[in-house]
């Protein structure tokens, strides 16, 4: 556990608060947006892809840097989903992979 | 909708608190996720209360999440307005979200709303897309569900990142991995068929490309605006 709990650094504390703006900026861009703005379906197809876009480039570069067993931990995990629909249980069961594959020296 | 209901959107407390009711469902992701949060926070060094500020302004977790693998101990104002721009690129959903519910929430005063999409999280979208397809008018319900999730995910982050940094060996457990795994989760309810996919093999490839050629995590940027380009350019899909 890092020390001072319960301090936090200025740097730190700007960079959360620029964070903040740039979520609120989104969260009311929005509705601000659609008052002035008509979305081409263009933009909207754009956008609407983002999400996923941002899930998988997140996933599929980490999973590979990390290794064989958290490759098959994100497999698990997406085919808990597939089959299942929660969240919890695609979460418990990739960890229960990338732990044992662990455990077993991969 | 009886016929006496009102045609114009409101908001009230009763909307509030219904809005509240509604919520109860979602309770346990955000326990759970938002608890997952505050022990990736204790992993990768923040401070309890820079954790907790994260979940109180940030409020958004896959944002949250995301930041942490750009968190550093020193800032420059290039890694700063990396961090900004990563939030916003995680967050740009929520202008799509925004926007379809403008013509339901826009018309409220502005002293409300402005204060009130402060909340706007996906789950409290959910909610108030359901109740608004049903006729209900009360904006309140977005927003008094938004404060239930706010209330919640700020508490939990303090559970979390106490008892995750309390496991002596988190790897072990697979607990340095539970943010890709909750993405990779994540993505079966995003899937919205067909004309995802190309998107997504572009993101991924991209991504990965990325990460490969250059350090730190601008794949994630990379990839994510790759792949919504490529969904803008296609044709839309009649079929999917």
């Amino acid at each position: 556990m890092p020390d001072g709990l319960f301090t936090a650094s200025p740097d730190a504390v700007v960079a959360l608060m620029c964070m903040a703006l740039a979520t609120y900026v989104c969260r009311a861009g929005g509705v601000w947006l659609m008052a002035h703005v008509p979305i081409t379906p263009r933009m909207r197809r754009a956008l609407a892809a983002l999400p996923g876009s941002i899930m998988v480039s997140t996933v599929i570069p980490i999973g590979f840097k990390t290794g064989p067993a958290a490759v098959a931990a994100l497999v698990v995990a997406v085919l808990v989903m597939m089959k299942w629909r929660k969240d919890l249980a695609a979460l418990i069961a990739g960890l229960l992979t990338i732990s044992l594959l662990r455990a077993l020296g991969f | 909708m009886p016929e006496t209901a009102a045609r114009r959107p409101f908001v009230s407390s009763e909307g509030l608190r219904l809005g509240a009711r509604l919520s109860i469902p979602f309770l346990p992701g955000i326990v759970i996720f938002g608890s997952a949060f505050g022990a990736a926070a204790a992993q990768k060094g923040l401070t309890l209360l820079e954790a907790v500020l994260s979940s109180a302004i940030v409020f958004a977790g896959a944002a949250q999440l995301v930041s942490l693998e750009l968190w550093r101990e020193s800032w420059s104002l290039g890694s700063i307005l990396a961090i900004t721009l990563l939030v916003f690129t995680v967050n740009a959903r929520m202008i799509l979200m925004g926007a379809s519910i403008q013509p339901w929430a826009g018309s409220i005063p502005g002293r409300i709303l402005w204060p009130g999409m402060f909340v706007l999280t996906d789950a409290n979208w959910i909610v108030a897309e359901r109740y608004r397809r049903e006729g209900g008018m009360d904006v309140g319900v977005l927003f008094g569900s938004g404060i239930l999730f706010w209330v919640v995910w700020v508490i939990v982050a303090v559970p979390g990142y106490v008892v995750g940094s309390l496991v002596e060996e988190p790897r072990r457990f697979g607990l340095d991995f539970v943010m890709p795994i909750i993405f990779a989760g994540m993505c079966v309810p995003i899937w919205k068929g067909r004309q995802d996919l190309i998107p997504w093999i572009v993101a991924g490839a991209v991504a990965l490309i990325t990460s490969v050629l250059s350090p730190g995590y601008a794949f994630i940027v990379a990839g994510a605006v790759s792949g919504a380009v490529t969904a803008a350019v296609l044709p839309e899909r009649s079929d999917a």
